[in-house]
């Protein structure tokens, strides 16, 4: 990274470097990055994290604007479970993360000029991010930010934003707060923002590397990522846990964990019977896990998925209820040349016995009966 | 003997018992539409074709099949003195046929393609026996109603009325081309009952050897005159008891023995064919098939045996149960060639489901009561009053 | 009672002579050439040696064919017991001695298909490349096909109202767009591969020449019931397989030699029809000519 350097050059590399972020560092961090979208995303599609380094490291570090509204701050949190590289370089020298409640230093009426600075300085190029989801119900009065109802504060800030990306489940169709009688009104970003480009990350939280390279692919070719028809980017949201899951060969073959501690259960077998949504989730946690840990992810420890992604599965659907098959593939069995098929019903049997009888027998007695009548010969 | 209405009430018990019947079935039909033949039926990707084919049309066709054969009897052998059996046989006739092609409409998957069967002339495929089946039995049914028309046009004859008037002008004119319409009424059954047969030959290497033949065609055609001409006795003498007349026993008889001459005829053929083709040994393997068999051939040559040596007490109730006996083996024959011959592989078992039941014993059932309707009004039976 | 029995003995003859005539009448050498490949002949080749029940040609076929899951044994799985109305390519498990092996079951394309020769109106037909395809509008629903196919191949939709005929039509559609059959796209190890039959053949007999011990020595639908144009190659004895049949004649042979024998050019009948009409008007001028000397 001895890249010829000018005063004026902020590109992602040369600050890292200033910041004596390692190399390996920031390597580490672009293979991450390669693993969480292998395909899909122009800034991963390269065959080693050192180019993947190369490409992110010429890239201008975006102004990220991070709202915060109906949230329990676990998106943010789970953007606090990265290590490498640590919050600091990441949100200072990889992203710009000019207003964040929550880490910001600021407070008050300062963070609330820090928020107008920011906007005015990076006017019409920063990101939003949103966290949380919005009251709408009676003008919006179940959310003030500064004095401002949250739908308010959204539709300033989002106004001079050239992008908006919803972070997490609550901020891309309501989350939690819009299950039930959802008494607040609570929505998702997009049905509030219209005219801007708006990119949805559900989870309950989502996997943060999916955020930072959504982030990272607009910073560095000025395009969103190739989203499906509910705004979520494809690299991650193409297919169901189910379709991807490690644990499929045991659905596939038919071996169940029947009750939690159970020796299939132990023997790390199919939860589908213990409720798993797997099978109408769409996410991509089978292969992101969380915390930076192998395997740390609910099916990987053991646990049903209960879907947190999908509007009408978590919070709605219970979490022990079996879920859907969507598209039945064949199990890990096969059909006998001649199978047994459908035998014979008894019924039948019993009514063509009976009816068999009333004309034999009938038979018999009509003979009889023209015997009696007949003149002999 | 003139042929007159037999007359008396119509709504006898027996009357609204067989109407119940047929009412059921109606419903269980209207349910088959409905539901799909998957639901109603025992039919499978195993079994095809069911009770509706075995019975309804293979066994109800030759069972209907005393027109026919009375028909050759009177008009090729001249027997003129079975004529008075001619016209409630020709009824039978029209009645099963009607039945049979009602139960093919009801047994079929898309029997709203069933008209272009006669009207799709450049796409007949003539290699189909299925085809020829199809559409002799229609024109077979136009044959017999045609062949009705006398019976029907007689009863309003002399009438005042516009019918009298129709039916004075017309009866001379069915008069003079009824022999073109009997000779088809003999043509026609000729090729479909060999057709029948025909029908099971294609199913080839998976039917069983006591069965599969290519003298089927043959088989099945003498075994049709034999039903019929049983069925005419049945008839005879169950009408003969129903409606209180004498029954002429030494004509009975006499066509229960040619029955039984053609039940001799078909035991003869049958041996001698699987014998030529090496087939017989399957007769003797304990199994099902060699039980069925012999079955079959207890009822086909018991009557013979009977019929023939008993020259001393041929009573009419003997006679009866004998014309059953060959009737019900040549049931049997039949649907032991299209359903117990039948091996589509190990693992498929086939027995009809009780709405299958329903429909068949309700469509009999409506096909007795319209018989007595017609024979109560319309001049059919020629008999003494007992 | 004399003239009865001398009724019944002409009877007799008629039929002994009818039954003769049949008899001569229905030799296959006589009537009926065998129908050969046709010369645009394509077709599959499926080696049971290669196959690792993988089911991917399964899962494609339905996906190439929009059929939809059977899931009446599960609602978890697709999972037919065999060819049905929601499944036109099935893998099935056969087991032969300690032996087991995979097979796949499709329509075979027959040469000389009996399903064909049973079809009223034709709307079952052999086409371009010798292909074995259904038309709907042609097609009355009476299952004379699934009677008449040795192969029990041909199945009906029993679940549906307007039921249609559901087999393996080859993937015509993606043939005409110049693509392979789906299940042949999609096999991992390549045992099931299509081509021109003749080019099936060749490649067939050469493994079964280059590796002898490891196959069953025949191409089985070579020369079975006239023919297929599905072949197959095999370590297991193809009755263990399913393919129950060894013979070489055609399945419609012996029937279509019998009714052309009688039918042929309608003939038969017209002069049946002649002899009827002539004996009963030779009967009915008798009965005048009695009651008139009476």
């Amino acid at each position: 990274m001895s890249a010829s350097r000018t005063p004026a050059d902020d590109s992602i590399a040369a600050r890292l470097e200033r910041a004596g972020v390692s190399r390996r560092s920031f390597i580490t961090f672009c293979g991450k990055l390669m693993v969480v979208a292998p395909a899909g995303l122009a800034i991963t599609s390269k065959l080693s994290p050192e180019l993947v380094a190369a490409e992110i490291g010429k890239a201008k570090r975006p102004s990220v604007i991070w709202l915060q509204m109906q949230d329990c701050t676990g998106c943010t949190e789970t953007l606090l479970r990265t290590s490498q590289p640590d919050l600091a370089d990441l949100i200072l020298n990889i992203i710009s993360l000019d207003y964040h409640e929550t880490v910001m230093a600021a407070s008050g009426h300062d963070a609330e000029l820090a928020l107008q600075d920011a906007m005015k300085a990076n006017d019409g190029k920063y990101v939003v991010v949103v966290e949380g989801a919005i009251p709408t119900k009676d003008n919006g009065k179940y959310l003030y930010l500064a004095g401002k109802p949250g739908m308010q504060v959204l539709d300033e800030v989002t106004s001079r934003a050239a992008a908006v990306i919803s972070m997490g489940s609550c901020a891309s169709w309501g989350g939690v707060a819009s299950t039930g009688e959802n008494p607040t009104g609570s929505t998702g970003v997009i049905s509030l923002v219209k005219n801007k480009p708006v990119v949805n990350i559900p989870g309950c939280p989502p996997n943060p590397y999916v955020l930072l390279a959504t982030v990272l692919e607009y910073a560095r070719t000025g395009k969103v990522p190739a989203l499906d028809d509910q705004n979520r980017p494809k690299f991650a949201f193409d297919r169901l846990i189910h379709d991807h899951c490690p644990r499929r060969p045991h659905f596939d073959a038919g071996r169940f964990a029947q009750q939690f501690g159970d020796e299939g259960h132990r023997s790390g077998f199919c939860l589908y019977k213990l409720g798993c949504k797997g099978p109408v989730t769409h996410a991509a946690c089978s292969t992101r896990h969380f915390n930076e840990v192998v395997d740390a992810w609910p099916i990987g420890i053991g646990h049903p998925c209960v879907g947190c992604t999908e509007q009408g599965v978590v919070f709605t659907q219970p979490i022990h209820a079996t879920a859907d098959i969507k598209r039945a593939l064949p199990p890990d069995a096969y059909p006998a040349v001649w199978g047994e098929h459908k035998g014979i019903s008894p019924i039948a049997t019993g009514v063509a016995g009976v009816i068999g009888g009333a004309l034999v027998g009938g038979g018999l007695i009509a003979s009889r009966k023209l015997n009696d009548e007949e003149p002999k010969e | 003997m003139q042929a007159k209405p037999v007359g008396g009430p119509l709504f006898t018990r027996s009357f609204l018992i067989l109407v119940a019947l047929a009412a059921l079935a109606g419903l269980t039909i209207v349910w088959r539409f409905a539901a799909g033949l998957g639901a109603t039926t025992a039919l499978s990707d195993g079994y095809p074709w069911g009770l509706w084919i075995a019975f309804d049309v293979v066994t109800g066709t030759a069972l209907a099949c005393g027109g026919y054969a009375m028909a050759l009897l009177v008009y090729i052998f001249n027997k003129g003195k079975y004529h008075p059996l001619v016209r409630p046989a020709i009824l039978t006739s029209a009645l099963g046929y009607s039945i049979a092609g009602f139960s093919v409409v009801i047994d079929i998957g898309r029997p709203w393609m069933a008209w272009k069967l006669p009207l799709y002339i450049n796409h007949w495929n003539l290699n189909s026996a299925l085809l020829e089946v199809a559409l002799c039995i229609m024109a077979y049914c136009v044959v017999l109603y045609i062949e009705l028309m006398p019976a029907v046009l007689e009863k309003f004859k002399g009438q005042p009325n516009a019918i009298g008037r129709i039916a004075d002008k017309a009866l001379p004119i069915f008069d003079k081309v009824l022999i073109f319409i009997i000779a088809l009424g003999m043509l026609l059954p000729t090729m479909h009952q060999s057709s029948l047969g025909s029908l099971m030959m294609l199913t080839g290497p998976r039917l069983h050897p006591l069965w599969f033949s290519p003298l089927l065609p043959l088989l099945f055609l003498i075994g049709c005159v034999m039903m019929g001409f049983a069925i005419v006795v049945f008839e005879a003498a169950f009408s003969s008891k129903a409606f209180g007349h004498k029954p002429d026993v030494a004509i009975l008889r006499q066509l229960a023995k040619v029955s039984a001459w053609c039940s001799l005829l078909f035991v003869a053929v049958r041996f001698l064919d699987l014998s030529v083709r090496g087939s017989i040994g399957a007769a003797f393997v304990p199994d099902k098939y060699a039980f069925w068999f012999w079955v079959e051939f207890l009822c086909f040559i018991a009557p013979v045996v009977i019929l023939f040596t008993k020259t001393k007490h041929y009573s009419l109730g003997n006679i009866f149960r004998q014309a059953i006996l060959l009737a019900v083996g040549g049931a049997l024959y039949r649907f032991d060639a299209y359903l117990l011959a039948f091996q589509p592989g190990p693992g498929w078992h086939y027995f009809p489901s009780v709405p299958e039941i329903v429909v068949t014993v309700g469509l009999v059932a409506a096909e007795i009561a319209v018989y007595i309707f017609v024979v109560k009004k319309f001049p059919i039976v020629a008999a003494e009053h007992a | 009672m004399a003239t009865d029995r001398r009724t019944l003995l002409k009877g007799f003859a008629a039929t002994a002579a009818a039954a003769a005539s049949m008899t001569v009448v229905s030799t296959p050498a006589l009537a009926r050439t065998r129908k050969t490949v046709p010369s645009d002949a394509a077709g599959l080749l499926y080696d049971a040696t290669k196959c690792v029940g993988c089911k991917a040609c399964v899962v494609a076929c339905k996906d190439a064919a929009g059929l939809p899951a059977d899931t009446r044994a599960s609602k978890l799985y697709d999972a037919p017991e065999g060819l049905n109305e929601f499944t036109k390519n099935v893998i099935q498990l056969a087991k032969s001695g300690n032996e087991s092996s995979y097979v796949k079951k499709q329509c075979m394309h027959c040469v000389d298909p009996a399903c064909v020769g049973a079809c009223m109106l034709g709307a079952l037909h052999k086409g371009q490349y010798g292909v074995v395809s259904w038309n709907g509008d042609l097609c009355v629903g009476c299952r004379y096909c699934s009677m008449a196919c040795a192969f029990n191949v041909p199945k009906f939709e029993w679940s549906k109202a307007a039921p249609k005929l559901v087999k393996c039509e080859l993937c015509q559609d993606r043939l005409a767009q110049g693509k392979q059959p789906a299940c042949t796209e999609v096999c991992p190890r390549n045992a099931v591969i299509f081509g021109q039959y003749d080019a099936l053949l060749d490649e067939a007999h050469k493994r079964l020449q280059s590796e002898p011990g490891k196959y069953v020595p025949k191409v089985y639908g070579e020369k079975e019931l006239g023919g297929t144009q599905v072949l197959y190659l095999s370590h297991v004895p193809f009755e263990d397989l399913g393919f129950r049949f060894n013979t070489d004649q055609p399945v419609p042979e012996v029937q279509q030699t019998v009714q052309h024998g009688i039918y042929k050019g309608f003939v038969g009948p017209i002069a049946l029809y002649a002899l009827l009409g002539a004996v009963m008007f030779r009967n009915r001028k008798k009965s005048t000519e009695d009651s008139d000397a009476s």
